[in-house]
């Protein structure tokens, strides 16, 4: 399965390769991959069904504690199982959406990658692993957003998608680091059997808040929920994928899967269930201003990721079968719908639900599948989507806490949504006759296969729910729940659930009705919905923007000299500070100096101060190579034979660097005034000074035992070397000396492109200045 | 000889920074020598100085028979002097391109990045 | 620049080359064992070569040297990672040292040396690179023709 998901992103690399030989054909080639992951999953059910955990072993940093195990229980399985299949149809009926599209290469690579991605995410059991394949979902779904990256509303939506999830990843990550920690394991299937310990623990709070932080962001749970009807800029069948039916559910996998290790405490009761209540019933207030069919979606889709929250923080047993029911219900009728949207939008040339009516007639089979999944949306039996509401309904009458305000938003949210499939599916296909900016008519089979399909499967699941009865009984046994009994059934009797859902039928209904009214009042209120969550980011945005222009004027103000005596300060200041306090200014060492080495220290000491004061370029390189020559002296009185060598072949080499660059280079000019030169020779001499203080307080601190001990006692045994020094650097530290030879590479290209390539620009060269850089080309002789 | 190398070696740093704070790129070059060659001292002589015993193995042993001078350091430093080697032709290279484009050699007259 | 040296600087960076690049690669390989290296010995050569360059002219450096310095680096860069290799064949981690003893002659190759080499060429083509760059544009900026008169 490892190598299946690595494979998968080697296959989104070779998608342009694969394009040349199928052509608009590659949408049907890529999907054969999810199409077969769909088919191994399958076949590994007889394990899942059990009530086993398959885990499947892969290192990855043994040394770090990371893996690339994959676990597969009940809720992968199903999340998994999701992605595989609901991926497949996208990528067919993306052959039809995008046919023809320039940058459908473009599409497929990322849209692949995404869902290996996603894929990961859901089956990894390293919580680092995890991690790692949450960003990767964040990252593609921001190049999906901006696919088309010409429109500016796009580029602007993917961006905050990405800063809204990925800001949640920040969160996110401090939040498994501190659950590592509590819980003293990277691996999710040992966390979650250590939830007693965790909840438990100091940390609890601080990695509840984080792990939230993130799951709630990515989830699109108010008030973060505003990301994600904008992220509707991305071509549909994205929209379908990414926002409806996966990565949007990845928040809620990651709540569901730490249930086990996190769930059941006050604080995650009741932070989950107001979020989600909260959130249902805004994203199906917001939805009733919108016109557009994909926003309309889009919105709904908030509403039913508040649900799954809201369930999770209720977290009986119930709640829980509800969970998994409505989970799958909303996946089946959301992509469903969202195919259909992109088939409107493909067919009539609009997204506008306003602007169409009576499309039944021209469009019979796009009317049947909206139908079919629109009553699913809307609850209404005989389809899943009743089945997953009437569940849901049941939990929250067990609610813990505040079960009467949640209750009611739960069935506001419930009738508002009922409007909105009424808006969706009555709106474009029932009514008077409209004229579309293009004659509408019904798409290929192609393009109606994955809508169809899931449609009718929304249709099956709601006939017979029993079929479902061992999927959502080993999902619940993945979220701590095995001894659940799973029963479902369409039909409860009459109870409070279905008075609930008849009632919400009745004022859904009536609010259709009166949809054109209201959103004229709608329109209204929208200065102050605009006061939102949204304004919020942009007005962070703006700030962020302030302060970087703000403290680019103040500190990166162009003047070299400027940061240098910044930083200078700082450094002085901090380690300063911290030497005096901490260590104190008494250095305890002894001196012992013979008297030749002492006029070395003297020669390099004038060396360097006539290298400063110096009027002719001249005698400040003459005065250099005295420093140098006494280094390089210093070298080898101190038994450092091949830094001697080094030294005084670099000198060399540097004189003749400095003739050639530095004599072409304007005299010393003065030219600051005597104060500025005081005031520099204070930041120099701070700086000078607190390094003999370091070096002082380091000779005098305890010596630690030498790292180089092994090497001095190795050199010969091991590195069959006698020169340690040259054993280090070509066998002990090689990789260190790999590096710097790619330095030294660099620098000598830079120099060699900086005056090549500017010798032919430049403007003090000419023609024949060009033509006189040949010579360089004939090196080859 | 620790103590001495420390105040030398703080006198190079000196010397290195107070060349850099000045306005000709000439000058800033000349510092920048002086800064790596104060940078490779300090992690040499911080180390520890010794006199009279190179790391080396004598013939036919497998391990110097008494103390050598440690040989990380050095190993760190040799490279070092050779990079910043590289890294100086790349600064005055750079520092000759500039004057040669904007024509000044004062560095207060190159703080807009489209000149 | 073309030929800047006086005729005893000519004659004697005739002679003194042979003898600097044969003493280089003496550093070089006792460089595991004494004082010396691939560091050391790539200084060497460029510095022999600097002062070919500065006696005999751009163009007889280019003449001679047959390969464009930018090919040593190169060069250089990828002996320095394929001696990564064998240790990694051999089963060991990455980089891990292997020794070989060729028979005859009884020399001790191994990665390491393959490695020191890498580093040799690196070094040489880095400098020679550098010079002859600054060399050339001085050339084109400042005496347009001078480069014909070399040999």
């Amino acid at each position: 399965m490892q190598t299946a998901v690595l494979g998968g992103f080697v296959a989104a690399a070779m998608v342009p390769l694969l394009h040349r030989w199928f052509g608009s054909r590659t949408p049907l080639v890529m999907a054969l991959l999810p199409a077969s992951l769909a088919v191994w999953l399958i076949s590994q059910w007889p394990v899942i069904a059990s009530g086993d955990v398959l885990l499947l072993e892969q290192a990855w940093v043994p040394g770090l504690d990371i893996t690339l195990t994959f676990m597969i229980d009940g809720l992968a399985w199903l999340f998994a199982m999701l992605i595989t299949v609901i991926g497949a149809l996208v990528l067919v009926y993306s052959r039809e959406y995008l046919h023809g599209h320039r940058d459908l290469p473009r599409f497929l690579v990322v849209i692949t990658a995404f869902m290996m991605s996603m894929l990961g995410l859901v089956l990894a059991d390293n919580l680092v692993t995890l991690f790692v394949f949450w960003e990767l979902t964040s990252i593609t779904s921001y190049l999906l957003i901006g696919f088309n990256h010409t429109d500016s509303a796009a580029r602007k939506a993917a961006l905050q998608g990405l800063l809204v999830t990925v800001g949640g990843g920040l969160a996110l990550l401090a939040g498994f680091v501190l659950l590592a920690l509590a819980g003293d394991s990277w691996s999710l299937h040992e966390l979650v059997q250590r939830g007693d310990v965790l909840r438990g623990h100091d940390l609890y709070t601080p990695l509840l808040i984080c792990v939230l932080l993130g799951a709630f962001t990515k989830s699109a749970q108010f008030p973060f929920h505003f990301w994600l009807p904008n992220a509707m800029a991305a071509p549909t069948p994205v929209s379908a994928y990414l926002h409806s039916a996966t990565m949007v559910k990845a928040g809620v996998y990651l709540l569901a899967r730490l249930h086990p290790a996190l769930g059941g405490t006050d604080g995650w009761v009741i932070t989950l269930s107001l979020v989600g209540a909260v959130t249902m019933v805004t994203g199906a207030f917001l939805a009733m201003q919108h016109t557009n069919v994909k926003k309309l979606l889009a919105y709904s889709t908030v509403m039913g990721l508040g649900t799954l929250t809201m369930l999770l923080g209720i977290g009986t047993e119930k709640a829980l079968v509800a969970f998994a029911v409505f989970l799958l219900a909303h996946s089946l009728y959301k992509g469903a719908l969202f195919m259909v949207a992109g088939i409107l939008d493909h067919e009539t040339g609009t997204k506008d639900v306003t602007a169409m009516g009576g499309l039944r007639h021209l469009m019979p089979a796009t009317a049947i599948v909206a139908g079919v999944a629109g009553l699913s949306l809307a609850g209404l039996p005989p389809l899943l989507g009743f089945v997953g509401k009437e569940l849901m309904l049941t939990s929250v009458l067990e609610a813990p806490f505040w079960r009467l305000l949640i209750l009611l938003l739960a069935f506001t949210a419930a009738f508002l949504t009922l409007a909105v499939a009424a808006i969706i599916v009555l709106r474009p296909f029932f009514g008077q006759r409209q004229d579309t900016p293009q004659p509408p008519h019904d798409p290929s089979r192609v393009m109606l296969a994955g809508p169809g399909l899931l449609a009718a499967l929304s249709l099956l699941f709601g006939l017979v729910p029993g079929l479902l009865d061992p999927v959502v009984g080993a999902v619940v046994t993945g979220m701590g729940a095995p001894e659940a009994k799973v029963h479902l059934a369409l039909w409860h009797g009459f109870n409070l659930p279905l008075a609930l859902s008849f009632a919400s039928l009745v004022l859904g209904l009536t609010i259709y009705r009166l949809w054109d009214r209201l959103r004229a009042g709608l329109t209204r209120l929208a200065p102050l919905i605009r006061c939102g969550p949204e304004a919020g980011y942009d007005a962070l945005m703006a700030g962020l923007v302030i302060l970087a222009d703000g403290q680019t004027r103040f500190l990166q103000n162009g003047y070299i000299r400027n940061y240098l005596v910044m930083t200078l300060l700082v450094l002085v200041g901090l380690v300063g500070h911290a030497l005096f306090f901490r260590h104190g200014l008494a250095p305890d060492v002894t001196l012992s100096v013979y008297f030749h080495e002492a006029v070395t220290a003297g020669l390099m000491i004038a060396g360097a101060v006539a290298a400063c004061v110096m009027r002719s370029r001249l005698a400040a390189v003459a005065a250099l190579g005295v420093m140098g020559f006494s280094i390089a002296l210093t070298f080898v009185l101190f038994s450092a034979p091949d830094l001697a060598i080094t030294q005084l072949l670099v000198e060399t080499l540097t004189v003749i660097l400095l003739v050639l660059v530095l004599f072409r280079l304007p005299r010393f000019a003065t030219l600051s005034t005597p104060t500025e030169r005081l005031r520099d020779l204070v930041v120099a001499s701070l700086t000078g000074g607190l390094i003999t203080l370091l070096m002082l307080a380091v000779l005098s601190g305890e010596r630690l035992p030498r790292i180089s001990d092994y090497m001095v006692a190795n050199s010969q045994p091991l590195g069959h070397g006698h020169n340690i020094v040259n054993v280090i650097l070509v066998d002990f530290r090689a990789l260190d000396t790999l590096g710097e030879m790619f330095v030294l590479a660099l620098a000598a290209i830079g120099v060699f492109a900086m005056l090549r390539f500017h010798a032919a620009l430049g403007e003090g060269v000419d023609r024949d200045g060009r033509r006189n850089l040949a010579p360089t080309e004939d090196d080859h002789g | 000889m620790e103590p001495l190398m420390a105040i030398t070696i703080g006198i190079l740093f000196a010397a290195a920074i107070y060349m850099m704070l000045r306005r000709s790129i000439v000058k800033l070059v000349i510092g920048l020598i002086l800064l790596s060659n104060a940078a490779n001292l300090l992690i040499f002589a911080t180390a520890g100085m010794v006199r009279g015993a190179p790391p080396l193995v004598p013939k036919g042993m497998t391990a110097p028979e008494t103390a050598v001078a440690d040989p990380l350091p050095q190993a760190l430093v040799l490279t070092a002097i050779v990079i910043a080697f590289g890294v100086l032709s790349f600064a005055v290279v750079l520092v000759r391109r500039a004057w040669e484009i904007v024509g000044a050699d004062d560095l207060d007259q190159m703080k807009d990045t489209d000149t | 620049m073309g030929r800047s040296g006086t005729l005893i600087l000519n004659a004697a960076a005739r002679l003194l080359l042979p003898l600097q690049l044969l003493f280089s690669v003496f550093l070089l390989l006792r460089g595991h064992d004494e004082p010396g290296g691939g560091f050391i010995a790539g200084l060497v050569a460029s510095g022999a070569f600097a002062l070919y360059l500065f006696s005999q002219g751009r163009h007889a450096l280019g003449e001679m040297l047959k390969v464009s310095p930018r090919d040593l680096i190169g060069m250089g860069l990828l002996l320095g990672v394929i001696s990564t290799l064998p240790g990694w064949w051999a089963g060991e981690p990455f980089f891990t040292a292997q020794w070989w003893t060729i028979p005859v002659i009884d020399f001790k190759a191994s990665t390491p040396l393959i490695f020191d080499i890498g580093v040799y060429l690196v070094v040489v083509g880095s400098v020679l690179t550098a010079i002859t760059a600054l060399v050339d544009t001085d050339q084109a900026e400042h005496d347009p023709t001078d480069h014909d008169q070399t040999h």
